[in-house]
C-alpha cells in the first residue's frame, strides 16, 4: 500500500469523476448525474483520509509521499508532487469543501446544466488538488493557471445577470497576475542556470539557489503581486466581490474557501522559500497591504449592501489577518497563518452556504430585502448566526484560534501594528451582527414571508462544517502538529527566530 | 476587625495542587448546564415538554456538585485548596503554550457556589415567568448555555481559556437581551452589548498578547510567578488593558452604556446576568490579576478612577430613571463600581469586593426578581409612574423586596452593611476623595432606591385602567423567599469569624485597613448619610408621585435621564464617525479603485480586440494569453540556450 502514488491519484479521482459527470447523457437523469458527482467527492475525500493516514508527523520539514516523474526534460519540468503539513492541510480543505458544497449546492442549478457544473467543480477540484501539491515550479504554475478555466465558467455561467461581467474581470485580474508570475517563474528558471548551469523547476533546488538580493527583490515583487491578486488585498481586490457576488454561493466558496487560498500558500510555500532576504526587507510593503485590508475589507463590508458583496469584503479582511501572520516572521504568525487559511475556509463555507440558503429562498441577495426571518425559518436563522460568529472570530471557535495566534505572533514583533490590527475585532462584530439584525430580526419582509425552512439536506451539508469549526476551536492542536514543522522550516528558510521573552524567567 | 493576616505574600495558585478524588470530575461543573444547552438547543421541539425541567435540573445538580466540593475543599489545608485539572494541551506552537485546563481555588469556589446557586433559583423562577412564552425552549437553552460559559469563565487556569468563557457569556447574553427577536429595540441593544463588549475585548486581547510577549505564559500560575521580573511600564499596560477588558464586561464608564439597553432581555436574565453574575466577571478579572495590581499602584489607580467615576454615574442615572428595570440596571453599574474601586485597593480590598459581590448577588438578583413579578403583575408594565400602592396586594414580593432594598442600603444587620461599609473605609484608608464619593454614593444609593419602592410599593395608586395585580405564583414567589434570606444573612455569615477573610485571603492576600477616622465614627456618618438620603426620598414620594414625568427640570436630572448622554456621545463620535469613515471609503472604493481597474480594463480589452480583430469571445483572451506566455517561455529558453 506505501507505494501507491497518493498524490497523483489524489488528483487523478477528481479528474475522472469531472470526465465521468461531463459524459452522461443527460438521459441519465440529473439527480443522478449530480449524485455520481458527489460520489466522486466523497470517494476523493476517503482518498484524502487514506493519503493522511501515510502521513508522518513531526519529520514533514521534508516533503512526504513524494513523487517524481520526468515532464519536459528540455527545461528540467517534471511531474513532482509531495506534501508537508501545510500541503496536507490545504488539500484536506479541498476534500472536506467540495462534497460539502456540491451537496449543499443540489438544487441551485438548472437540470439541463447540472452535469456541467458539478463538472466543472470536480474538474477545479483535481486541479487545485494539483496545485496544493506540486513541488515543481513549472508544475505549479501549469496549474495555477488551469485553475482560472472551469472558474472561469462556473462564474460566467452560473451566476446572476451580470455574471459575465464579473467573470471577464475576473479573468483578467488572474491573467494580469498570471503573466507577471510567468516572467517570475522564467526568470527564476534562468537565474538557475545561470548560477549553477542546471536548470530546473525544483522546488528544493530553486529555494537552495544563491540569488543576489537585487534579483530576489524583483523576483519578490513578481510573485507577490500574482499572490496579492489571487488572495486579494487591497488595492489589488475589486475583482472579488463582483465576482463572489455574482456567482452561486456554492462557486463563491470554491473561489473564496480555496481559489483564493492559493494565493497566501503560494507566499508560504514558493515566496519566502525562493527569496528570503528580499522576503525579509520587503516585508513592511505585505504587512501595511495586510493591516489596509483587514481595516478597508471590513469597513467595506459594514457599507455594503449586498449580502454576498458584504461576505466578500469580509474575506479580504480576513485575507489581511492571513498575510499579516505570515509576514511577522514568527512561528505563532505562520502557524497561525496556516490554521487560519483551514478555518477561513470553514467559516467562509459555514456563512456563505446558510445565507445561499437564505437567498436562494427569497430570490435575492439584497439586504434590505430581507427582514425577520427569524420568525419564518429559526432554524436556518441559527445557522446564519453561527456563520456570522464565525467570521467575527468567537473564542471557542476554530476563527478564534486563528486570529489570535496571527495577532499574537505579529504583536510579538510588531506590537503597535497588532494592537491597532487588534481593533479589527470590534468593527468584525458591528458587519457580522448588523447583517443579522438586518435579515434575521423585526418582522418579516415580503421576500422572507413564507419561506420554507432549512431542509434535512441542506443541514448535513452544514453539519460537518460546523462540528468541525467548533472542534478545532476546542481541540486545534492536532491542526497545529501538522503546521508547526512547516512554520519551523519556513523560519529556518527566511533565517529568523522568535523574539525571546521580555523578562526571562525561565531559569 | 481585629484579624490580621498580615499581607500573605504566598500565593498557593503557584504551588497548585494536581486535582485528585472528586476534584478530578470538575469539569462535570461544566458539562452538565452544556449538555443541558445542547439538548435543548439541537433537540428541536421534541424536548419542549421536557426542556424547561431539564434546563432547571442541571445547574442544580452542578450546584449540589459545587457543594459537595466545598465541603471537601474546607476540609484541606489552606495551602492544598488551590486545584489544578488539565485536561488536555490546547495550544502549542513554540513558546506559546497553553493549557486546556481549569483551577478550582477559595477564589472560584465562591463564584462557582455563587452561579450555580443564584443561576438554580433563577432557572426556577423563570419557569413561572416565561410560563406562557411559546419559544421558552430556545429561553431555557440559552440559560443554560449562559451558565456553562460562565463557569468555564472563572474555572479557567489561564487566560485564554477565561477568554473563551468571557466570550461564551457575552454570546449567552446577546442572544438573550435579543430574545425577542420580533423587536427592534431588542435586536439593536442585543448587538450594542455586543459591540460594546468587543471594545472590552480588545483591551483583554491586548493583555493577554502582552503577557506572552512579556513573560512567555499566560496561566495564572506562570503569571503570578514571574510578574515580580517585569517592568513597571509593562506592568501597568498589563493592568490597563484587563481593567479595559473588565470595564466593558461589568459595565464600567466609559464602556457603560450597554447595560441600560441590556433590560430589554426578559427580566430574569436581567436578574443573573446583568446584575448577580455576568456583569461581576471584571471584578473577578481584576481580583483573579492580583499579582498584577499589587506590583502597579498607578494601575490600581486607575481601576480605582473609574470604579469612583461609574458608582457615582450609575447613581446619578438611578435618580432619574422611571423605568423599573432600568434604575435597578443603574444602581447594578453603581455597585458594581463599589466592587471594582475596592477591587483596585489592593489587598486591602480584594477580600471586600468578592464580598460586596455575593451579598449583590443575593439582593440584586432579588430585587430584580420582585421588579419581574410586579411587571408581571402590572402586564409587563415597567414604568413605575404607573405603580403605587403595591405592598398590600403583593405581600411576599414587597416583602423580600424590602429586605433586599434594606440590604442594598447598608442598614445593620443585612448584608449590604457589612459589605458596602467595609469597602468604604478600606477607601478612606487608600484616599480621601475616593472615601468621599463612596460615602456620597452610598447617600445617593439611599435616596434613589427609597424613591423605586416608594413610587412601586407605596404612594398613591397610578395603575392603567385594565392593571389587576396579583401576587405571582410559588415558582417565582419561592426563590424570592430564598434570595431574601440570603440578603439579610449573608453578610453576617461572610464575616463572621472573618469567614470570607480567611477563606480568600491565601488567593488575594489581606491587609487590615486603617482608615484616618475611627471606624464607628465611619459607621455614623455612613448611616446618616443613607439616612438623609432616605429622608430626601421620603418627603418627595412617599404621599404621591406625579403620573407622568415632570419635565421642568434641572439640567442635571435631564442629563441623568440621558444616562449622562453616554450615548448622545457614542452616537456622535462612533456611530456618525463611522458611518462618514463608511461612506467616504465607499465612496473611495467606487472612484479611485473600481475607476482605475476599469481604465486598466479597457486598455486591455483595447489592446487584446487589436490583436483578435475577427474573434470574439472572452474565453479565446485567455487562451491568447496562455499563447502569448509559452511564446514567450519558449524564446527565453532559446536564448538562455545561445
Amino acid at each position: 500500500m506505501t507505494n501507491l502514488p497518493y498524490l497523483t491519484l489524489l488528483i487523478l479521482l477528481p479528474l475522472v469523476g469531472s470526465l465521468v459527470t461531463f459524459a452522461l447523457p443527460m438521459a441519465f437523469g440529473a439527480a443522478r448525474i449530480k449524485a455520481v458527482a458527489i460520489g466522486f467527492s466523497v470517494a476523493s475525500f476517503f482518498m484524502f483520509v487514506l493519503t493522511a493516514l501515510q502521513f508522518e508527523l513531526g519529520t514533514s520539514d521534508k516533503f512526504q509521499l513524494t513523487e517524481n516523474y520526468e515532464w519536459i526534460a528540455a527545461f528540467g519540468v517534471s511531474w513532482a508532487v509531495g506534501v508537508d503539513g501545510l500541503g496536507l492541510v490545504m488539500l484536506g480543505l479541498v476534500a472536506i469543501l467540495v462534497p460539502v458544497v456540491l451537496l449543499a449546492g443540489w438544487s441551485d442549478i438548472a437540470d439541463d446544466v447540472a452535469g456541467k457544473f458539478f463538472g466543472l467543480v470536480l474538474l477545479l477540484q483535481a486541479v487545485v488538488t494539483g496545485v496544493f501539491a506540486a513541488t515543481d515550479l513549472f508544475m505549479f504554475y501549469v496549474f495555477f493557471e488551469v485553475m482560472l478555466i472551469p472558474m472561469y465558467f462556473l462564474i460566467g455561467r452560473f451566476g446572476d445577470q451580470n455574471r459575465r461581467k464579473a467573470a471577464v474581470k475576473f479573468l483578467i485580474f488572474s491573467l494580469v497576475g498570471g503573466l507577471v508570475l510567468l516572467a517570475g517563474v522564467i526568470s527564476v528558471w534562468v537565474n538557475s542556470i545561470r548560477i549553477t548551469g542546471f536548470g530546473s523547476f525544483d522546488l528544493e533546488y530553486l529555494s537552495s539557489l544563491d540569488l543576489s538580493l537585487e534579483t530576489q527583490r524583483w523576483l519578490f515583487m513578481a510573485f507577490f503581486f500574482a499572490f496579492a491578486i489571487k488572495a486579494p488585498l487591497v488595492p489589488l481586490h475589486s475583482w472579488l466581490p463582483d465576482a463572489a457576488g455574482s456567482s452561486t454561493p456554492t462557486v463563491a466558496v470554491l473561489l473564496i474557501g480555496i481559489l483564493d487560498k492559493v494565493g497566501t500558500y503560494g507566499m508560504l510555500r514558493f515566496l519566502l522559500p525562493m527569496f528570503p532576504e528580499a522576503s525579509v526587507e520587503l516585508a513592511p510593503i505585505a504587512l501595511t497591504l495586510a493591516v489596509l485590508s483587514i481595516f478597508y475589507g471590513a469597513i467595506m463590508a459594514i457599507g455594503s449592501r449586498d449580502i454576498k458583496r458584504l461576505m466578500a469584503y469580509v474575506s479580504i479582511s480576513h485575507f489581511g489577518f492571513i498575510v499579516l501572520g505570515i509576514f511577522a516572521f514568527t512561528t505563532q504568525g505562520i502557524s497561525g497563518s496556516m490554521f487560519y487559511m483551514l478555518s477561513h475556509g470553514l467559516s467562509t463555507a459555514a456563512l456563505f452556504l446558510a445565507a445561499g440558503y437564505l437567498m436562494q429562498r427569497t430570490q435575492s441577495s439584497k439586504i434590505d430585502d430581507h427582514a425577520g426571518a427569524f420568525q419564518t425559518t429559526p432554524l436556518l436563522a441559527g445557522f446564519i448566526l453561527f456563520g456570522a460568529l464565525s467570521s467575527v472570530a468567537l473564542p471557542g471557535l476554530a476563527s478564534f484560534i486563528a486570529e489570535f495566534t496571527v495577532l499574537l505572533g505579529t504583536f510579538a514583533r510588531y506590537p503597535l501594528l497588532a494592537g491597532f490590527a487588534t481593533l479589527g475585532i470590534v468593527v468584525a462584530a458591528v458587519y457580522a451582527l448588523w447583517l443579522y439584525q438586518r435579515t434575521m430580526t423585526g418582522k418579516p419582509s415580503d421576500a422572507v414571508a413564507g419561506i420554507k425552512e432549512i431542509s434535512g439536506r441542506e443541514v448535513v451539508a452544514l453539519s460537518p462544517i460546523i462540528a468541525l469549526t467548533i472542534a478545532l476551536g476546542f481541540v486545534p492542536q492536532p491542526a497545529f502538529d501538522v503546521l508547526n514543522p512547516t512554520a519551523t522550516k519556513v523560519m529556518q528558510q527566511v533565517n529568523q527566530i522568535d523574539p525571546a521573552a521580555l523578562f526571562e524567567g525561565d531559569n | 476587625m481585629g484579624y490580621t493576616l498580615a499581607f500573605e505574600a504566598i500565593s498557593p495558585i503557584a504551588n497548585a495542587q494536581v486535582a485528585t478524588g472528586a476534584f478530578a470530575y470538575l469539569w462535570l461543573l461544566i458539562a452538565l448546564p452544556l449538555i443541558g444547552a445542547l439538548i435543548l438547543l439541537l433537540g428541536g421541539n421534541r424536548t419542549n415538554s421536557f426542556g424547561p425541567l431539564l434546563a432547571v435540573l442541571m445547574p442544580a445538580t452542578s450546584f449540589g456538585f459545587a457543594v459537595y466540593l466545598w465541603l471537601q475543599m474546607l476540609g484541606l489545608p489552606k495551602e492544598l485548596r488551590s486545584q489544578n485539572l488539565v485536561l488536555f494541551e490546547w495550544i502549542n506552537i513554540g513558546s506559546f503554550q497553553v493549557p486546556f485546563g481549569f483551577q478550582l481555588d477559595p477564589l472560584s469556589m465562591s463564584f462557582v457556589l455563587l452561579i450555580t446557586g443564584v443561576g438554580s433559583l433563577i432557572h426556577i423562577y423563570s419557569l413561572g415567568y416565561m410560563d406562557h412564552d411559546p419559544g421558552k425552549r430556545r429561553f431555557f437553552g440559552y440559560l443554560n448555555l449562559f451558565v456553562a460559559a460562565m463557569l468555564l469563565l472563572v474555572l479557567a487556569d489561564n487566560y485564554l481559556l477565561l477568554y473563551v468563557g468571557w466570550e461564551g457569556v457575552g454570546l449567552a447574553s446577546y442572544l438573550l437581551i435579543g430574545y425577542y427577536q420580533h423587536k427592534p429595540s431588542a435586536a439593536a441593544a442585543a448587538k450594542k452589548a455586543f459591540v460594546v463588549n468587543r471594545v472590552g475585548d480588545v483591551g483583554l486581547s491586548l493583555a493577554i498578547m502582552l503577557m506572552f510577549v512579556a513573560f512567555h505564559t499566560v496561566t495564572f500560575a506562570g503569571i503570578s510567578e514571574k510578574a515580580e521580573q517585569g517592568s513597571a511600564t509593562v506592568l501597568f499596560l498589563i493592568g490597563i488593558f484587563l481593567l479595559i477588558g473588565a470595564a466593558g464586561k461589568s459595565a464600567q464608564v466609559p464602556l457603560q452604556s450597554w447595560l441600560l439597553d441590556a433590560m430589554e432581555g426578559p427580566t430574569p436574565v436581567s436578574a443573573l446576568i446583568h446584575a448577580a453574575t455576568m456583569v461581576t466577571a471584571g471584578v473577578y478579572l481584576i481580583v483573579r490579576s492580583n499579582s498584577i495590581y499589587d506590583l502597579s499602584v498607578a494601575a490600581q489607580n486607575a481601576v480605582i478612577l473609574v470604579g469612583a467615576v461609574t458608582l457615582l454615574a450609575g447613581a446619578a442615572i438611578g435618580m432619574a430613571k422611571d423605568d423599573i428595570k432600568k434604575a435597578l440596571a443603574a444602581s447594578t453599574m453603581s455597585q458594581i463600581g463599589y466592587m471594582v474601586l475596592a477591587a483596585g485597593l489592593g489587598p486591602i480590598g480584594y477580600v471586600y469586593a468578592i464580598m460586596h459581590l455575593l451579598t449583590h448577588g443575593f439582593f440584586k438578583a432579588g430585587m430584580f426578581l420582585g421588579a419581574g413579578s410586579v411587571m408581571h403583575a402590572m402586564n409587563d408594565e415597567v414604568d413605575m409612574r404607573k405603580y403605587g400602592a403595591l405592598r398590600g396586594i403583593m405581600m411576599i414580593t414587597f416583602g423580600t423586596f424590602f429586605v433586599g432594598y434594606l440590604a442594598i442600603l447598608g442598614v445593620p444587620p443585612f448584608a449590604g452593611f457589612y459589605s458596602k461599609d467595609l469597602i468604604i473605609e478600606a477607601a478612606f484608608d487608600r484616599s480621601i476623595i475616593a472615601g468621599v464619593a463612596t460615602l456620597l454614593g452610598a447617600g445617593i444609593t439611599a435616596f434613589y432606591m427609597s424613591r423605586l419602592i416608594l413610587m412601586t410599593f407605596f404612594s398613591n395608586k397610578r395603575w392603567e385602567d385594565d392593571a389587576h395585580p396579583h401576587e405571582s405564583g410559588l415558582t417565582m414567589t419561592i426563590p424570592m423567599v430564598v434570595l431574601a434570606i440570603g440578603s439579610v444573612s449573608s453578610g453576617f455569615l461572610l464575616t463572621y469569624n472573618d469567614a470570607l477573610k480567611s477563606w480568600l485571603a491565601p488567593v488575594t492576600g489581606y491587609q487590615t485597613p486603617e482608615p484616618p477616622i475611627a471606624i464607628p465614627v465611619l459607621i455614623a456618618i455612613t448611616l446618616a448619610t443613607v439616612l438623609l438620603g432616605v429622608l430626601v426620598a421620603v418627603k418627595l414620594y412617599l404621599k404621591e408621585a406625579a403620573r407622568v414625568a415632570p419635565t421642568d427640570v434641572s439640567i442635571f436630572t435631564k442629563a441623568a435621564r440621558k444616562d449622562l448622554y453616554g450615548d448622545a456621545i457614542n452616537e456622535a463620535v462612533f456611530m456618525r464617525g463611522g458611518q462618514q469613515v463608511v461612506n467616504a471609503t465607499t465612496a473611495v472604493d467606487n472612484s479611485v479603485v473600481e475607476g482605475s481597474v476599469n481604465f486598466i480594463g479597457r486598455i486591455t480589452l483595447g489592446l487584446s480586440s487589436l490583436v483578435r480583430a475577427t474573434q470574439t469571445g472572452y474565453t479565446r483572451n485567455y487562451a491568447l494569453a496562455m499563447l502569448i506566455g509559452v511564446a514567450l517561455l519558449l524564446l527565453l529558453a532559446a536564448i538562455v540556450r545561445l
